[in-house]
């Protein structure tokens, strides 16, 4: 047996273009996701899900919320999932893969600027937040039984929601470059539950004026502005932030975590 | 297996009417703060369809220095090119001419060994077309087609390093660099993985090889540049590198009863002792000395010179000066 010059692939000085090398890595990481699609799916939906059986289901039929509330509810969880899961789909891999596994060095020596490595790992927690997110319209309609939306707002909502699972997976591509591994469980708990919390995903964000305190934490949390987004535009009788400002919130939220964390990928990219 | 045997190219025949395969200009590279550069202005050429082997001690600046050339790491000073681009100007197009074997296995857990190479391929724009068989037949080469479906956690050391090497292969690299390709292998796979990087030169596709193990340098390596605290300290074949040192023959004496010190001093008087160095260790007190001309010519006078410093000879060993001698010889015998 013989090893000649690997000839069924021609060589190419000039490389296969950067487009194309961000593809393969893209689907890659699709690829890996789709193999461990049940893992996933159940990773997405379990949080949520009890979130909406037991505020939109249970408190109501024991009277101590009213029926409109879980209507509220599901676009915030929607949102909830847009940039928690496109965060979480980011962050932890990368923590992982930079600290230990090095796994991710075969994409850094793809044909493709580094940058674009970065950009290809918000992308791809992009479509985990996105998918997360629009997987719980059914299941709000299997919970709920009936869902109250205003369907001319849809392609505003699917607007908001690309923006915000962008600026989840740039704030998770900050998380996994910035934190070591030993302190991604205090990060994990200090930032993502007041996160959790703080995101008007349960409650209307204007009618926080007698908690002003509150409500100026909830302002600087991004999910804020997908879930009141996302209610002006499915259920307007909510009173809400208008739309404007929301995307706005989004645009500044994916630039500026998307250049915090592209920088912080490139450093821990090259030495 | 069969190993075909081919003579390499005579290295330099095509160096003229091309760009060296990988060219180092008084390349500098500091880390942080530190206040000594773990690159130190290294230079040197590498030849197209060359076998280049970097040897040097643990922390020498081999690795640095591969990591430069290939993308990972950024220079501080100086130039580096592969394949004529430079690595910092452009290192999308240097990633598409190179390939890289790293120290630490990287292989991607959430593929098996096929999957390995086939998204490898995709990254580097391969067409779908051809990725897998040629997957595949990388795999065959590597000895590696019946674990093509096997998650790389359950490869031996072995094998995961011939996946490795075969995934650096899937894009048709101009240069292979192998960091430290043969540490902690068995002999079989270390003997393996050797056979392909003679083969591999044979087939045109220039290899640099960092390494601290003389014996693999010695054997594939054309041309060796021996570096140390990130600087060049002798660059040739191995053959013109063990000439240079002053002796043809070497004695290895070990004594007792006497000071191997002070019985170096009577030594080196001895007509045709080229050198004497002392290789005492905590178990003996050792000497070799290296000889001009035959070591049994020397050897009855280094035996007097000892006696008549009071020693006693318990062992005498004749030998040819290698590289291991040089290697000494350039970077003493402190640990590092």
């Amino acid at each position: 047996m013989t090893l000649s010059a690997p000839t069924t692939a021609t060589p190419n000085r000039a490389g296969p273009g950067q487009g194309r090398a961000f593809l393969g890595v893209l689907g890659r990481d699709i690829a890996v996701t789709g193999k461990e699609f049940g893992t996933f799916i159940s990773q997405v939906l379990m949080q949520p899900f009890f979130l909406l059986f037991v505020f939109g289901v249970v408190l109501g039929q024991l009277g101590y919320v009213t029926p409109g509330y879980a209507q509220l509810l599901l676009p915030g969880l929607l949102a909830l999932n847009a940039f928690f899961v496109a965060v979480q789909a980011t962050a932890i891999p990368l923590v992982i893969d930079f600290s230990y596994t090095k796994e991710i060095e075969d994409r850094l020596l793809a044909p493709l600027s580094t940058r674009l490595v970065a950009v290809e790992k918000i992308v791809f927690g992009a479509s985990r937040g996105l998918f997360g997110s629009l997987v719980m319209i059914p299941v709000g309609y299997l919970v709920l039984g009936n869902v109250d939306w205003q369907l001319s707002g849809l392609p505003f909502s699917a607007l908001l929601l690309v923006l915000g699972s962008l600026a989840g997976g740039a704030a998770g591509l900050c998380i996994g470059t910035l934190v070591s591994p030993r302190k991604i469980n205090v990060v994990f708990a200090l930032v993502i539950t007041p996160l959790l919390f703080t995101g008007s995903t349960q409650f209307p964000f204007l009618q926080l004026e007698n908690l002003r305190w509150f409500q100026v934490v909830c302002a600087l949390n991004p999910i804020t502005y997908i879930s009141e987004g996302l209610r002006g535009a499915l259920t307007p009788s909510v009173p809400h932030l208008a739309g404007w400002v929301c995307l706005l919130a989004l645009v500044a939220s994916c630039a500026l975590f998307g250049a915090i964390g592209i920088q912080g990928f490139v450093r821990r990219a090259l030495d | 297996m069969s190993t075909q045997t081919t003579t390499r190219p005579s290295a330099g025949s095509e160096a003229d009417d091309a760009a060296p395969a990988v060219e180092v200009a008084d390349l500098v590279k500091r880390y942080g703060r530190s206040t000594t550069p773990a690159v130190d202005g290294l230079s040197f050429a590498v030849r197209r369809g060359e076998v280049f082997g970097l040897l040097g001690p643990n922390g020498a600046g081999k690795t640095t220095t591969v990591g430069v050339l290939t993308t990972r790491v950024t220079k501080t000073a100086g130039r580096a090119t592969v394949a004529g681009i430079d690595v910092t100007a452009d290192p999308v197009a240097a990633r598409a001419v190179l390939g890289v074997v790293p120290q630490r296995p990287n292989l991607d857990r959430s593929l098996d060994a096929r999957g390995n190479l086939v998204w490898h391929a995709a990254y580097h724009g391969v067409p779908r077309s051809r990725r897998r068989a040629l997957a595949d037949e990388l795999l065959e080469r590597m000895g590696l087609s019946e674990k093509a479906t096997t998650n790389p956690d359950e490869l031996s050391g072995g094998q995961a390093q011939r996946l490795i090497i075969a995934r650096g292969l899937m894009h048709a690299p101009q240069v292979l660099f192998l960091d430290e390709p043969s540490t902690g292998l068995d002999p079989q796979a270390r003997l393996f993985v050797h056979d392909r990087v003679v083969e591999l030169a044979a087939s045109g596709v220039t290899v640099v090889l960092t390494t601290h193990d003389m014996d693999e340098a010695a054997k594939l390596s054309d041309r060796v540049g021996i570096v140390d605290h990130g600087r060049l300290l002798a660059l040739d074949t191995p053959s013109a590198l063990v000439a240079g040192l002053p002796g043809e023959a070497t004695i290895d004496l070990v004594l007792t009863g006497a000071d191997a010190g002070a019985l170096q001093g009577r030594i080196k008087e001895v007509r045709g002792v080229a050198g004497v160095e002392d290789r005492s260790d905590e178990s003996a007190s050792r000497l070799r000395v290296r000889a001009d001309g035959e070591a049994g010519a020397a050897l009855a006078p280094v035996l007097g010179a000892v006696a008549d410093g009071g020693g006693t000879v318990t062992q005498v060993e004749l030998g040819e000066p290698t590289l291991e001698d040089v290697f000494i010889d350039l970077t003493g015998r402190g640990l590092r």
